[in-house]
């Protein structure tokens, strides 16, 4: 696709802890956090002015789905926005809470599994176009998915690896230690349409909110809650630059893994990045060799075709660097840029000056606070306050993003709606594709193309009703 | 929210909030290896001062869908 509608969804954990009494369960702190929400848009699941939905998900997770976006910048800058959102909801529920009597400070984290090892997730959308053989794509993106946690998994203390889900079946290293990815260890197939209860790594729903003859969506499961701009940046360019890559029809050596379930987590519990892998065929090859694969397919496409926006130079630098960082086994060049690496460069320092080894819970501990999202108490807010994480954004740029929809797509229309129906005091209803005026259902707006951008059919609907009216 | 209570959490809990300690401020130039050195170095200590003391009731406290 020439220009590709790009969405990220996150589901954020909730944790309440109080020094003496039992704090409040998840889901009560959830409803205190939406009930600015629900004073504003009278349901907790609601669209708001920037142009991205937020809502309490099955589990009460707090969720925000980015606005369609078409630009790297928009898309980091939108999801940064809904960090910031949340945290506003964050405080007001503990003023609320503290005026009914319940003391207890709320942690809300951006990351993939609570204690038990229920976990959530980091879905990505990408718009494929529908004469994509969808079957051949996620054939030959699985093994790139697979071992992606290599250039964009968070890190992960693994304080007792016995305890991962399915560890009978896929026993990792016995003694305790770091890992690659959050999420890996949750992942029960490769493909299907299930999402929580054998949670795939793509999810077959095809939704496209759009053009459904003409587009599908590729909805990403497998991905980790990224914490770091540039991790993010990498995540989400290199995904898109293979299928790009694999859109061009140009045909891929197949990779095609033996046992996606199990690669996946031989993947992340080897930091080597050198554990063989089996293929279908018979062969094998380490994670590190899969990535350097496709990272050569990537360059050769992108010397064949040229860059298609202003990131591939940063991001194909970034891809490089990190599986040479791997490879030598020294992550110095890469310990401000990939969150694994920022977040086991200041673990390893820690433990060494606290003489801890892998099994201590004040290692999962710092594992939880660096996906706190509190900007003054999260350790990676900390890290990025201090230099020690770069970034690809400016504070402007997610200031920006709180209020305002990414500038190329649908969103536009969603903003002026949503902006207009509330000052003139107009009850209103919505989805991806439609906006209703509730008492002029015969004026419904049905926006079928992500990419419309021309905002006065807006503002025609609001001028007829205005006449209608008279 | 008082910010003298801060230093408190890291030796006994209290009942007020429990806030970190600000950033110091004042850092020395972005960029430059040795300040962020220093600026870490400072950091693994601070971070103690953030952290609740117990963590393993803490981590266990953590169970994102209640009852169960």
């Amino acid at each position: 696709m020439e220009t590709r509608i790009i969405g990220v969804e996150t589901e954020y954990g909730v944790h309440t802890v109080h020094p003496t009494k039992r704090p409040l369960a998840p889901d009560e702190v959830a409803r205190y956090m939406f009930k600015p929400v629900v004073a504003w848009g009278n349901s907790s699941n609601v669209f708001i002015p920037n142009g991205s939905r937020l809502y309490l998900d099955v589990g009460s997770h707090p969720e925000y789905a980015t606005a369609e976006t078409t630009r790297l910048e928009e898309l980091l800058a939108s999801d940064a926005a809904g960090d910031s959102i949340m945290h506003m909801l964050v405080t007001q529920a503990q003023q609320a809470m503290a005026q009914d009597g319940f003391d207890g400070d709320i942690y809300l984290y951006r990351n993939n599994a609570d204690s038990l090892g229920n976990s959530y997730g980091s879905h990505e959308n990408y718009m494929i176009e529908r004469t994509t053989q969808y079957r051949r794509l996620t054939q030959a993106l699985l093994p790139f998915l697979v071992t992606r946690q290599l250039i964009a998994g968070n890190g992960v203390v693994i304080k007792d690896p016995a305890a991962l889900p399915l560890a009978d079946q896929f026993p990792s290293r016995a003694e305790p230690h770091f890992a690659f990815s959050q999420r890996a260890d949750y992942m029960h197939e490769a493909i299907s349409s299930s999402s929580t209860r054998a949670r795939p790594m793509i999810n077959t729903r095809d939704e496209p909110h759009s053009d459904s003859t003409k587009y599908r969506r590729l909805h990403v499961i497998v991905g980790d809650s990224n914490m770091s701009e540039t991790t993010q940046l990498l995540r989400f360019g290199a995904t898109d630059l293979l299928l790009r890559l694999i859109e061009s029809g140009k045909p891929l050596p197949n990779l095609q893994l033996a046992h996606p379930v199990r690669a996946i987590r031989q993947t992340s519990h080897d930091l080597t990045g050198n554990t063989p892998l089996d293929l279908a065929d018979g062969r094998t090859m380490t994670a590190l060799e899969i990535q350097e694969f496709y990272l050569a397919q990537a360059q050769d496409f992108l010397a064949r075709q040229g860059p298609h926006h202003d990131y591939l130079d940063q991001i194909m630098d970034l891809w490089s660097r990190t599986l040479q960082a791997i490879a030598r086994q020294d992550f110095s060049s890469i310990d401000t840029e990939i969150d694994w690496a920022i977040k086991h460069k200041f673990m390893t320092a820690y433990a060494t000056k606290n003489n801890l080894d892998w099994d201590a819970a004040r290692l999962v501990q710092l594992d939880m606070s660096y996906h706190d999202i509190h900007p003054q108490r999260g350790l990676f807010n900390l890290l990025e306050a201090r230099g020690a994480a770069a970034r690809v954004l400016t504070d402007a740029q997610v200031q920006a993003a709180h209020d305002n929809p990414p500038a190329t797509t649908r969103a536009l229309l969603r903003h002026r709606f949503i902006e207009t129906a509330r000052a003139m005091g107009m009850e209103y209803s919505m989805d991806w594709m439609h906006m209703k005026l509730n008492y002029y259902p015969m004026h419904t707006l049905y926006v079928r193309n992500p990419f419309e951008t021309d905002i006065s059919v807006v503002d025609e609907l609001f001028a007829k009703v205005a006449s209608a009216s008279d | 929210m008082a910010q003298d209570q801060r230093r408190q959490a890291s030796q006994q809990r209290d009942d007020d909030p429990h806030i970190p300690d600000p950033l110091p401020e004042g850092t020395p130039a972005p960029g430059s290896a040795a300040a962020q050195t220093s600026d870490l170095d400072s950091l693994l200590d601070e971070i103690d001062d953030v952290l609740e003391v117990n963590a393993e009731e803490f981590v266990q406290g953590f169970v994102q869908k209640g009852g169960q």
